[in-house]
């Protein structure tokens, strides 16, 4: 786009704020390790949100071992079972998917989408990065701690998780997840700043909040909630810290453990569920309103048609977001409430479901008709739209108060959370690294491996958890280490719970020939050009591929259009990039011959 | 869809809802004049309200659901002179120092606008002095509280809770104070040196010759006061 000519400008307003490029590295190790770049520091959350998602990879084969096959492994002992539930959960909601969507995509994507050189402030990012990396590192350390990490749950409930019958409950467990958590939080808020403010304040010429792309959309709103969601965990983890080192009760009522009266008392567990769960349901929707951003710009890419009402995109993520700060004690409908409230949070619950199915219309109005290209990216897109719906529906069940008292706690609720917030998430990345891989490393990922990696883990994941409905229905109860007897059962589950397990393994095998996939094609993949997918948004439009520091050469890009200017009858393309002044009309000039 | 496509509205396009819109509605800035770091402090203050938000409806929920009677603060929060006890005398004097700081730091963000280099600085250096003064008597405070036995977990008058809300609560916000302290001298400093009328880009100076470090530094040190006031109303006057 180097031929645009300066008079088309001239519609466009002044720069608003001087066009500066940020300071460049001199060292290598300012290059490559303590990189200000918002694109290293993207490639460096992604590759350590990967690895230690891998860990929590493999503890959910270990627990789906011991469920599939009770008894024939030895070293999966009760204690190390609910070390591994409580790792696994925590490791895939925080360090995995929240550091990947807000610090990996966020920081790849927000400045190239928006027209930026960098984040506002490069310095802060980098020290995200680098105590997110502390937190990941201390979460590590628990496992080689006495006594293990801690095996409270993903939810920590007290007064269980800081009690002796806990595994890491009166060792160093606990704490460390506690501290991991605290550094956590404090790395996020210095990244969630630099996100908010560049797409508040550093757009380029042009780019309006209406003209991002959702990506940004879907980004920016999750950063904002988790600036706001995150305080209450924050609070709840300093306070049962407090709780375990120096013997306060916030949340520990008189107890007797073993016969003898423990030190605690007054304190109500019931409020770190309401801090745990306010930042808990947001929590969801920090997960999935970035994949509701990606899987739209994917969707209309792949499909060569602009995304179906925009502005009800737009709108439905905001009010997502919105709602989801009024929904949280859907998660405590058994811990003991007022009806009244039961009544309230269920009816917040189900309205989220209007903004959300609009979304679900939407993507599927956009396909409607579309000339749809199932490529990688598009085929994970479909996987998403699927497996939400599957989710949501079973949602639609546990928002009910009394509906979800009997479903509460069953494998139900983990077949319903792990469809929503686990597989379908894990699609969009999936979709959005086959999608922005060729702009990373400029060589596209292969195809064939590609194709086996999609077919896997899509009908794996079915495998996996459309069974897990029936075993949750049936009555199989979610974190129990065996059913013993089972005679409350109406069916016997053990066939099933076998065949859970071998899907299991299957489908995290399959995630091997991802990774195997992403180093093969760094060196040996197809060579990507420019902008292979033909795509409008501003990120494939850079003067080099890979960007460079600064992503923009000498002149930040005009944008003239919004993201979505797809088979726009007249023009000379099947697409408009936003920076490219041509006025889609059948009377223009074709691009290129302008005078 | 086409005045989102083609339209834009002009830069800071006047008062009210129709300016608020046309600001939102325009490309590069949603908030007009206002720098970067200015808009982050704004967000990380209003991030920060929720955390301490989160504690205090924390302390109430601990206060109204402890079995066991909370403290009398008026009580408890006194001090001893002469043969009475007067209540709140302390905290009185702490809150009065607090909200004098706030005043020398409106001053100093005043000079810092007309870029009157010695005023600033000393004026800050004020504020940093009022502010020390003020975690200096909270030190005290908790010195006092310690040696009457008052313990996070556990205390002579009553619910457990409260020693616990009371350390937690103005320890961290004593933090950010003392964190404040540290920021304002450092910056007062560069003040002095002459630092920010310079074009040169050093640390905590974007080197655009103008003194706004000053202002964003007085937007958290009135965040800090704000807080306090609440604190003050929930701990000591309930």
């Amino acid at each position: 786009m180097a031929d645009i000519p300066h008079e088309a400008e001239a519609d466009l307003p002044p720069l608003e704020v001087p066009d500066v490029m940020p300071p460049h590295a001199h060292s290598w190790l300012g290059k490559w390790v303590f990189s200000q770049d918002a694109k290293y520091i993207a490639i460096q959350y992604s590759g350590t949100a990967v690895a230690i998602g891998l860990v929590a990879l493999v503890l959910s084969w270990l627990m789906r071992l011991q469920l599939g096959f009770p008894g024939t492994f030895d070293f999966i002992t009760p204690e190390a079972y609910y070390q591994f539930i409580t790792m696994h959960g925590m490791i895939m909601v925080i360090y995995l998917l929240t550091a990947i969507f807000l610090g990996g995509f966020g920081n790849y994507l927000i400045p190239l989408m928006v027209g930026a050189r960098d984040m506002v402030f490069p310095f802060v990012n980098m020290l995200s990065y680098w105590v997110y990396l502390a937190a990941v590192l201390v979460l590590v350390s628990s496992f080689f701690a006495p006594g293990g990490p801690t095996g409270a749950g993903w939810t920590l409930y007290p007064p269980q998780a800081i009690m002796s019958g806990t595994p890491g409950g009166a060792q160093a467990g606990i704490l460390l997840m506690l501290l991991s958590l605290i550094l956590f939080i404090i790395g996020f808020t210095m990244g969630g700043l630099n996100y908010v403010v560049t797409v508040l304040q550093a757009r380029t010429r042009g780019m309006t909040m209406m003209r991002l792309p959702l990506t940004v959309w879907g980004i920016f709103t999750a950063t904002v909630m988790a600036l706001l969601a995150f305080p209450a965990l924050f609070v709840a983890c300093v306070m049962m810290m407090f709780d375990r080192l120096l013997g306060t009760s916030f949340f520990m009522p008189a107890l007797v453990e073993f016969g003898e009266q423990l030190n605690y008392g007054g304190g109500t567990p019931i409020a770190f569920q309401h801090l745990f769960w306010f930042f808990g349901h947001p929590e969801v929707y920090i997960v999935a309103l970035p994949a509701f951003g990606i899987v739209s710009d994917l969707i209309a890419v792949h499909a060569r048609k602009n995304i179906f009402g925009y502005r009800m995109m737009v709108w439905a993520i905001v009010i997502i977001g919105g709602l989801s700060f009024i929904v949280w004690a859907h998660h405590m409908y058994v811990s003991g409430m007022h009806p009244w409230f039961g009544f309230f949070f269920a009816t917040t619950t189900l309205i989220i479901a209007v903004p959300t199915a609009i979304k679900v219309y939407n993507w599927v109005l956009t396909l409607w008709r579309g000339d749809i290209h199932l490529t990688l990216p598009m085929l994970f897109a479909l996987g998403f739209i699927v497996t939400f719906v599957n989710g949501g529906l079973t949602g639609l069940f546990l928002g009910n108060v009394v509906v979800d008292v009997p479903l509460s706690d069953t494998m139900f609720v983990v077949a319903h959370f792990h469809m929503v917030m686990g597989v379908a998430p894990i699609m969009v990345i999936f979709g959005a690294i086959y999608h922005w891989y060729p702009l990373i490393t400029g060589r596209m990922l292969n195809e064939t491996l590609g194709q086996i990696h999609f077919w896997v883990t899509f009908i794996g994941a079915y495998a996996i958890f459309f069974p897990m409905h029936y075993v949750g229905l049936v009555g199989v109860p979610r974190r129990y280490y065996e059913l013993g007897e089972a005679s409350f059962l109406t069916t016997p589950v053990d066939g099933l719970n076998a065949f859970i397990t071998v899907a299991a393994l299957v489908v995290g095998a399959a995630q091997m020939l991802f990774l195997f996939n992403l180093g093969w094609s760094i060196r040996r993949g197809r060579d990507a050009g420019h902008n292979p997918w033909r795509a409008t948004s501003l990120e494939w439009q850079t003067p080099d591929v890979p960007p460079r520091h600064g992503n923009w050469g000498d002149r930040l890009p005009p944008v003239y259009r919004w993201a979505y200017d797809y088979s726009v009858p007249g023009a000379p393309d099947d697409f408009i990039a936003q920076n490219d002044p041509a006025t889609p009309d059948p009377q223009a000039v074709p691009h290129g011959v302008r005078p | 869809m086409s005045d989102a496509r083609t339209g834009h509205a002009p830069p800071d396009s006047g008062e009210g809802l129709s300016g608020f819109v046309a600001d939102w509605s325009s490309d590069q800035r949603a908030f007009k004049r206002v720098s970067w770091g200015k808009a982050m402090m704004w967000i990380l203050l209003l991030s920060d309200t929720f955390i301490f938000g989160v504690f205090l409806v924390a302390y109430m929920t601990a206060r109204s659901s402890t079995p066991e009677a909370w403290p009398n603060a008026s009580e408890v929060f006194s001090l001893h002179i002469g043969d009475t006890n007067l209540p709140l005398l302390l905290i009185a004097i702490m809150t009065f120092v607090l909200i004098s700081s706030s005043g020398t730091m409106a001053m100093a963000v005043n000079s810092a606008y007309r870029k009157a280099r010695r005023p600033t600085a000393l004026l800050m250096l004020a504020t940093a002095l009022l502010g020390a003064t003020f975690v200096g008597m909270q030190a005290f405070e908790w010195t006092k509280l310690i040696s009457e036995g008052v313990r996070p977990w556990g205390n002579p008058w009553g619910a457990e809770q409260f020693g616990a809300s009371f350390f937690m609560i103005t320890g961290f916000h004593g933090t950010h104070v003392s964190i404040g302290v540290i920021f304002l001298l450092l910056v007062a400093w560069k003040v002095w040196r002459g630092e920010f009328d310079q074009d040169r880009r050093t640390w905590l100076c974007s080197g655009k010759g103008d003194y706004e470090a000053v202002e964003i530094l007085g937007l958290y040190w009135h965040f800090v006061d704000l807080v306090w006031v609440f604190i003050f109303a929930f701990f000591y006057l309930w």
